[in-house]
């Protein structure tokens, strides 16, 4: 009997929140519009510069050759080529950011080709920006040997150094968005859990309907319950968002199974209500509780999850430090999911500290949210 | 025990600490809570009515002593409490952005009220409240009389036997207060016991006991009637003087024979020390008058703090024969998209006048304030200060005037001083003038001991006594006041009117806005605002007048205000939301 009150209770609860879910524009703010900006964000905001990367082609002395040459160029993805005829012309663009580098065709590239010598081409980067520089320069070198393999004359040999496949299919543009799409699903639920549910525990607080609750006989795990089930619920809607989303608008492949994705989703989301919980029993403020939500728990997932930063090359203590970061656990698991397929001791590992982590955390937002106002 | 006490709250020497070594908010009470009656727990804001309400609840703990409600104590049986009360906490408990009928059903499933018994309770509560019409409404767009009744509807849905209401008349419009307390009137029939807690004395004389709260202690325990009865046969009300009333007034505080005083209306309203009166009341018409429980509060704490306001003494003189009015207001007009917060608002106040804006919270009142302090754009109409039309002359206007905002609007973490110093230099004061002013406000507002104190930590009166040194800072002949006593103690509230009658005196010409009927007393003229439209104007003699009839020989301005409403026809419905 006090069971079924306690299921009561906690039904009304939850309705009552599913009902501001759907009202409160915040809510779906978060939950959904986020997300989608994110992903926006990771899928081509984040790998944008990898691909027409504005260079400036100077070819010193006209040939057909060197007009091939500039055809490579015109044609790859990956750069957008302004052509002149000096150097001089842009130097000033390349100073001002306008152009990320500069290849040289020298005056001397078709004599010394057509006479078997080693013809060189010039890449001027702009080294404040070593990525790009590099990215520059691997491409230019990419695309000279590319075409002088379409050239097909056997006469022509590709310059030293140069291995022509090898850089196409270490494609760091892909790459990058494969990797990052799957990994802002952590970010996302991390939004949902941890930012979400402090904010409205918080708002309860400071609007005091959290007081006028608390003096009926509801209890404060009741209290606690009827706050996850429904977060929980949008949470896993918003997985379904982002999974949508990633396969069908970025292309990213989805090699793992659908239970495998759900199951990592509702355990990593332990945690993530729970440290939720914890933040707004404790400050009672909106603004303070997002404020500590974005530095525990959004921050470190986007810093120290390896989502965007390798966490090999962190230093030491750092490295110990992403261990409770509870996104760390899920990206490698969420990214295999993605593009390796299901890999289940590594899933198990990390439910297992997952669940470790949000045992302890719910257990102790329990006891915090005491029915007590002092 | 050795008796069995009928008493449903037993409080045995309560105290209450927040912090381990802050001062008391509630010290070594005793006190009981009788069934089928209605308790009045009375005093200014602070002095511990809410937390000795949330300690009945079980929602905080005693720092020492019990609280037992029905036998629980508080501390190790609160789910039992619980189970047997109804609590209304400050700001309703409603969810803004549930409807009517879900709030209702969500505290009936948080109650355990069983489903087939809903329809018949929710009948009756949405009869009793007049609420049956706004089922599909949110909470957040009923109006605030509106709400008060959802929230007590949410607290009485299974039937309590202990209904604690904090604060529920605060800021509603007095036909809703008067309406909410004669259902919890009909409630005590029943035999449930209502506790009430309220700043407004006037609210304390209606209810069958009270206990009087003041910094924590218990000043008084018992009808009201026995307080009141303490100033019987001393109280006065004072005309025929020859001067200006509140030349008069200031005199006669400075009497030790009077304990004290206030303006009503022409007349003046005394609390002697003794029965007979003292010389400089010779010549001068008196006519006993019924005692208030506020004039028993003031008497309990010692008396008034005398008439002089050395505050006055120390502003310079400004003309009072100026044909300029100070303040103007020409059909001011406020939109928020299709809600008319203030509509058509228009009076002009002579120099040396105060003139009162009275009415509930949303009415629109805080609105109209802004329009004149160049705050805000009025949708339509004009207003002048100081002769400076606001939309052109706006700076202009605003150098002449002192704005103190409603609630605490200083630099919370600013200590005293540099609040002080802050606000003189903001008005553009020299160097020397800006030491001189902060100087004498220390002292005139005996500020000095808290002079380095973050404003925040500051009590209630001490944070209006700063606000109001911050706003007179530049000597301006116009001063706005907003809510400037709303939840301080009785001395306190002598004290600043006294400050204000003062700076009248000088020439000062003041807005002022309230909620309190019998301050709206001190002023010359006020104007009622009632949802966005000022429904009357005239003096406070004049407007009791009107309300005069067979059945209210001497209505009180609360009477007088209802009757208004009535009779401009605006106390239907509601349309769209509110805005303070």
């Amino acid at each position: 009997m006090r069971l079924r009150d306690s299921l009561r209770r906690i039904r009304a609860l939850v309705r009552k929140e599913t009902r501001q879910i759907l009202r409160d524009p915040s809510s779906i703010l978060i939950a959904f519009i986020l997300p989608i900006l994110l992903l926006f964000l990771f899928g081509y905001g984040v790998s944008l510069d990898t691909k027409n990367v504005r260079v400036g082609l100077v070819v010193e002395s006209p040939s057909p050759v060197t007009a091939s040459l500039a055809g490579a160029f015109r044609g790859t993805p990956y750069f957008q080529v302004s052509e002149g005829r000096d150097r001089r012309e842009f130097e000033d663009s390349l100073m001002r950011g306008h152009l990320r580098g500069i290849v040289v065709v020298p005056k001397m590239f078709t004599e010394d080709l057509a006479a078997g010598r080693r013809a060189a081409v010039q890449v001027l980067t702009d080294g404040t920006d070593p990525n790009t520089a590099k990215f520059v320069q691997a491409y230019t070198e990419g695309t000279v040997a590319l075409w002088l393999a379409g050239q097909g004359s056997g006469a022509v040999q590709a310059p030293a150094g140069l291995t022509v496949e090898q850089r196409f299919w270490f494609n760091p543009e892909l790459a990058s968005r494969f990797f990052l799409v799957p990994g802002a699903i952590a970010i996302v639920l991390t939004l949902v859990g941890t930012l979400l549910t402090s904010l409205v525990v918080a708002r309860e607080w400071e609007r005091g309907t959290m007081e006028a609750m608390m003096a009926t006989p509801v209890s404060a795990l009741e209290i606690v319950i009827g706050k996850l089930v429904p977060y929980f619920i949008l949470g896993l809607a918003s997985v379904t968002l982002c999974l949508v989303l990633a396969t069908l608008v970025f292309q990213v492949p989805f090699r793992g199974s659908f239970f495998a994705l759900y199951l990592l989703a509702a355990v990593f989301l332990l945690p993530s209500l729970g440290l939720g919980l914890l933040i707004s029993s404790l400050t009672k403020n909106q603004f303070l509780a997002s404020q500590i939500a974005l530095l525990s728990g959004f921050l470190p997932a986007f810093l120290l999850s390896g989502f965007l930063f390798q966490i090999g090359s962190m230093p030491v203590a750092i490295r110990f430090l992403t261990a409770v970061v509870p996104a760390r656990h899920l990206v490698p698991s969420l990214s295999s999911v993605f593009l390796a397929g299901d890999i289940w001791p590594m899933y198990l590992e990390a439910i297992a500290i997952l669940a470790l982590m949000g045992a302890v955390l719910l257990t102790v937002s329990v006891r915090m949210t005491r029915k007590r106002i002092d | 025990m050795d008796t069995p006490s009928p008493a449903v709250v037993t409080v045995r020497s309560l105290t209450k600490r927040f912090g381990p070594d802050g001062p008391p908010a509630l010290d070594a009470l005793d006190a009981e809570i009788l069934p089928g009656e209605i308790t009045g727990l009375v005093g200014p804001d602070g002095a511990g009515k809410t937390t000795l309400i949330r300690l009945m609840t079980g929602l905080m703990a005693p720092t020492e002593g019990h609280v037992e409600v029905f036998g629980n104590d508080t501390r190790t049986r609160a789910q039992a409490v619980q189970e047997a009360i109804g609590y209304m906490p400050q700001r309703f408990g409603l969810y803004e952005d549930l409807s009517v009928l879900e709030n209702l059903t969500l505290y009936a499933e948080l109650r355990g009220l069983p489903e087939q018994d809903r329809p018949e309770v929710f009948a009756e509560l949405l009869r009793f409240t007049d609420l049956a019409r706004f089922t599909a409404r949110l909470a957040g767009r009923l109006s605030g009389g509106m709400k008060q009744k959802l929230g007590l509807a949410c607290a009485l849905l299974k039937k309590p036997r202990l209904l604690l209401l904090d604060e529920p008349g605060v800021g509603v419009d007095p036909i809703s207060r008067r309406e909410l307390w004669s259902m919890v009137e009909n409630l005590t029939r029943e035999g449930i016991a209502v506790v009430w807690s309220t700043a407004y004395l006037d609210e304390a004389e209606a209810c069958s006991r009270v206990l009087l709260l003041n910094e924590g202690k218990l000043l008084f325990a018992g009808p009201p009637g026995q307080l009141t009865g303490r100033t019987r046969g001393r109280v006065f009300r004072v005309s025929g003087f020859q001067g200006r009333k509140r030349d008069v007034l200031a005199g006669l505080l400075e009497d030790p024979l009077v304990s004290d005083g206030v303006i009503q209306g022409e007349a003046l309203r005394l609390v002697l020390r003794q029965e007979s009166p003292p010389e400089r009341l010779q010549g001068m018409v008196m006519v006993p008058a019924e005692p208030r429980f506020e004039d028993s509060f003031v008497d309990l704490l010692g008396g008034g703090p005398g008439g002089r306001s050395v505050l006055a003494e120390n502003t310079r003189e400004f003309p009072k024969d100026d044909p300029k009015p100070a303040i103007e207001a020409r059909g001011l007009t406020r939109m928020f998209g299709d809600f008319t917060a203030a509509a058509d608002i228009t009076f002009s106040v002579p120099r040396g006048e105060i003139f009162g804006l009275l009415g509930p919270n949303g009415a629109g009142k805080s609105t109209t304030f802004k329009m004149l302090c160049g705050l805000l754009k009025p949708t339509r109409g004009e207003g002048r200060v100081a002769g400076f039309d606001l939309r052109r002359d706006g700076a202009n206007a605003r150098n002449r005037l002192g704005y103190m905002a409603q609630k605490f609007s200083l630099y919370g973490d600013l200590s005293v001083a540099q609040n002080l110093d802050f606000f003189a230099g903001v008005y553009g004061l020299d160097r020397a003038s800006r030491r001189a002013r902060t100087r004498m406000m220390t002292e005139i507002f005996d500020l000095g001991p808290y002079a380095r104190q973050s404003a925040r930590d500051l009590p209630l009166g001490l944070k209006q006594r700063l606000a109001l040194a911050c706003s007179v800072m530049h000597e301006p002949d116009v001063l706005f006041l907003d809510e400037p006593t709303s939840g301080v103690d009785p001395i306190t509230r002598r004290e600043f009117w006294t400050h204000i009658n003062g700076l009248v005196e000088r020439g000062v010409s003041v807005l002022v806005t309230t909620h309190f009927m019998d301050e709206a007393e001190y002023c010359d003229r006020i104007s009622l605002i009632y949802r966005g439209r000022s429904i009357a104007l005239g003096s406070p003699d004049d407007l009791k007048a009107s309300a005069r009839s067979d059945d209210l020989p001497d209505p009180t301005m609360e009477d007088a205000f209802i009757a208004l409403i009535r009779k401009s026809g605006a106390d239907g419905e509601p349309k769209g939301g509110t805005v303070s």
